[in-house]
């Protein structure tokens, strides 16, 4: 368990970043404090990520890309109930992560971690399907065979919402995941927490490293750095700061990423439809 | 335009001199009326603009004078927003989707009907080659229509398992390459979806625009479903700005569409564009080279090279690149250049001086940064009117500006490459993404660098053919969104 808590002096986990499959702390050597719900105790010391941070964050899902990308959709899914399958076995620990700095109780606090697995079970099981229920064969005239088929978009940034929603999160980023993207993840403040079992859960399901990357710092920092990135294709924010997301479009525009607002916070088909890219191949037909 | 072509520059050995004489063959214009002044069409009846102000639309095959035009303000697009919203919840979405389709399907049949006088308008109007307006442009304008009809009455078979519902005003921008295909492309998914639209042709090429104005009048659309107005970029802003318009579609530059990006950032409004590409064109040496050559002149001078998906980057494998070069030369001396309503011109009118300028101002940069320079010598242009002649650069440069800016003209930027990595790693060293092309006998390579190509339309063994039914959209810095097939209508719904 992560948290520090009084005099008892079991081992408390210092919770770090997770970049490229690996648990780095933040460049800057700067933390911020994560207290216990509704008290001044402190519960850990977070890394407040920096700016370094997320460029070598969005460098190293560029690089992930091209395997992730060519993976088969079979084996993304089974990663991702991989995913499914770690969570259940570290449910102890969201739970006591989401007791003691969100103040919800056990029962709260297992329909989190259920939601997150359901989420999960849910994309390894849409990974493998989505392409047949968006692609298309196209009946053009003339003698050609034609058809579209979704891709992924690239790197996905991701603003989570300041309200934590931990079926939110985990629908977001198995989302973005299964259809080959990349993801970039700064948590909200609150419920930052979290990064330390769920990069767990990631660094154990055979998901290669710089696939998803979380970092937790401070929205007000790094969103801008984030919708900035020429590297980065696509933005979700999920935040709701009007200012914050008329920032994240205008930011946007220099490489005309795809920006990503209002997507469902349940598992459903849109959440898919938001991270792919549509691609349409002819090919003559005849002798 | 009676010219004579040597359809060889340079005699082989053994070979004769030939000259082929074209006679001219002349579209009749005789079909076409056009109005000396043209008014908006707003409402379902054609009104003064507000402003009093009129501008000039060109024939680019002589330079002159077609009609004037009503420069649009401000309030003349609130007049247009607010019919269309009227009619949005009003006329139309009282509608039974069926009756929509029909409305569709009467617009289709009566462009069938009338095909030919619009072919020959859109190319004195745009200046592209009779038989492109005749036997591409226009029946893919009716096949859009009719496409799209057809759709009206099965939306909920859009999205699997879920409804789905209009989004309200659209206001469309169009550009002037395809004037009136690019209409079909905007209007027909949007009514399809029961959305009202506010459309903007673009400034040099209104006229076809104005004409489906009659035609919409004509299929008894209801009025304010579809409004059309003239005007340059101050009335596309006013209606990109307007606060009414849910939807903004727009297919035109880069430049222009991140303007627009940021001029909604403050706003709820949907956005789509379809804008620039640098496509390439990939030659591997296994190709079937007769017909790559084709594609290729076709890729790059087919409409002038006016074309955002322009294969404009041609890379073909160092192996093969002399014998291909030679045989791209020998095709292009046999180009017929000149007057549009010709029916023999391949390539006919660059749309406008302004474009002409820039065009030949990118080609005379490039020849003095010393790139290797093209162009078939015999052929003449006109003495009236806005040609140039279909040209390419050879071993240029990945960082030159021929090879990374769109030039949205007959100018072909040639590369070499070793391996199909270098092949795709080329392709891909774009901002853009919309289109790339792939010849090569292999299937399996050709899969291979078709999943590889970050380009939204991949022609494999061919290039430029389009399809109602067949999605168009880049990737990067191409656009937002797809036009075309079922996926086309999804910018136009809300999924409930």
């Amino acid at each position: 368990m992560a948290g520090l808590n009084g005099m008892n002096t079991t081992v408390a986990k210092t919770i770090k970043l997770y970049i490229g499959g690996a648990f780095p702390r933040t460049e800057s050597g700067r933390s911020f404090p994560v207290y216990a719900h509704d008290s001044k105790k402190v519960y850990a010391h977070l890394c407040r990520a920096s700016r370094k941070d997320v460029r070598n964050a969005v460098s190293i899902a560029k690089s992930a890309l091209a395997g992730w990308s060519s993976r088969s959709a079979y084996n993304r899914s089974q990663i991702l109930y991989r995913m499914a399958e770690m969570t259940e076995g570290k449910r102890a620990e969201f739970v006591e992560t989401f007791v003691q700095t969100l103040g919800y109780s056990q029962e709260q606090s297992n329909g989190a971690v259920d939601q997150a697995i359901d989420a999960f079970v849910y994309y390894a099981g849409f990974a493998d399907k989505y392409q047949q229920v968006i692609g298309s064969v196209n009946p053009v005239t003339g003698p050609h065979h034609n058809f579209t088929t979704p891709e992924a978009v690239g790197v996905v940034a991701l603003l989570c919402s300041d309200e934590f929603d931990f079926g939110q999160l985990v629908t977001r980023i198995a989302a973005i995941t299964c259809s080959g993207n990349t993801a970039v993840v700064l948590l909200s403040e609150n419920g930052a927490a979290v990064l330390a079992p769920l990069a767990e859960v990631f660094a154990t399901s055979d998901l290669p490293g710089g696939v998803i990357n979380l970092l937790s710092g401070f929205m007000d920092e790094l969103y801008l750095h984030m919708a900035s990135h020429m590297e980065v294709d696509s933005i979700c924010c999920d935040c709701n700061d009007t200012k914050i997301i008329a920032t994240v479009k205008e930011e946007a525009v220099h490489n005309l990423k795809r920006v990503v607002l209002n997507s469902p916070k349940e598992p459903g088909l849109q959440n898919i439809l938001n991270f792919v890219e549509f691609k349409t191949v002819w090919h003559p037909v005849g002798d | 335009m009676n010219k004579t072509i040597s359809a060889n520059n340079k005699k082989n050995a053994g070979e004769t001199d030939f000259v082929f004489d074209y006679s001219p063959a002349l579209e009749s214009t005789d079909m076409v009326k056009i109005n000396k002044q043209n008014k908006l069409f707003i409402n379902g009846k054609w009104t003064s603009g507000k402003s009093g102000k009129f501008f000039d639309t060109i024939n680019p095959a002589n330079g002159e004078k077609l009609a004037e035009l009503t420069e649009a303000n401000a309030e003349d697009v609130d007049r247009a927003v607010k019919a269309a919203r009227k009619a949005f919840e009003g006329s139309w979405s009282k509608l039974a989707p069926k009756q929509r389709g029909r409305y569709l399907f009467r617009i289709a049949r009566i462009i069938q009907e009338r095909s030919r006088e619009i072919a020959v308008l859109e190319t004195m109007d745009n200046g592209k080659p009779i038989k492109e307006s005749r036997d591409f442009d226009i029946p893919q304008v009716a096949a859009h229509f009719f496409y799209y009809a057809g759709w009206a009455d099965k939306l909920e078979y859009l999205f699997n398992g879920r409804n789905v519902s209009p989004i309200g005003v659209a206001g469309q921008i169009i550009p002037w390459n395809f004037p009136l295909l690019m209409a079909a492309w905007k209007i027909a998914p949007a009514l399809a979806a029961g959305n009202c639209v506010v459309l903007k042709p673009a400034e040099t090429t209104s006229l076809t625009a104005l004409l489906l104005g009659e035609i919409i009048e004509e299929a008894g659309v209801p009025p304010g479903v579809v409004n059309i107005i003239t005007g340059a970029g101050a009335t596309g802003a006013a209606l990109v700005n307007h606060p009414d318009v849910n939807k903004i579609a727009f297919t035109g530059s880069t430049e222009v569409g991140k303007i627009i990006a940021r001029s909604t950032v403050n706003t709820a409004k949907k956005l789509t564009l379809e804008l620039g590409g640098k496509s390439a064109h990939i030659v591997y040496e296994d190709a079937a080279l007769d017909q790559a050559v084709e594609s290729v002149v076709n890729g790059i001078y087919f409409n002038q090279g006016h074309v955002c998906c322009a294969g404009s980057r041609l890379l073909v494998e160092e192996s093969i690149a002399d014998i291909f070069v030679t045989k791209l030369k020998r095709r292009m001396t046999s180009l017929r250049v000149g007057d549009p309503l010709d029916k023999n011109t391949d390539v006919g009118a660059i749309n406008s001086a302004g474009e002409l300028k820039k065009i030949k101002g990118l080609i005379a940069n490039a020849i003095e940064d010393g790139i290797e320079y093209y162009e078939p010598e015999a052929t003449t242009l006109p003495q009236k009117g806005y040609y140039l002649k279909p040209c390419f650069f050879n071993n240029v440069a990945a960082s030159a500006t021929i090879c990374r800016r769109e030039i949205f003209g007959p100018v072909l930027a040639i590369q070499t490459f070793r391996t199909p990595e270098e092949a795709i790693q080329k392709a891909n060293d774009t901002t853009y993404g919309l289109a790339a092309g792939i010849w090569s006998e292999k299937g399996s390579k050709i899969h291979k660098t078709a999943q590889a190509l970050k380009a939204g339309v991949i022609w494999a063994n061919t290039y430029n053919k389009f399809d109602p039914s067949s999605p168009f959209g880049g990737y990067n810095e191409s656009g937002w969104g797809r036009e075309g097939g079922r996926h086309g209508l999804l910018p136009y719904v809300e999924v409930k």
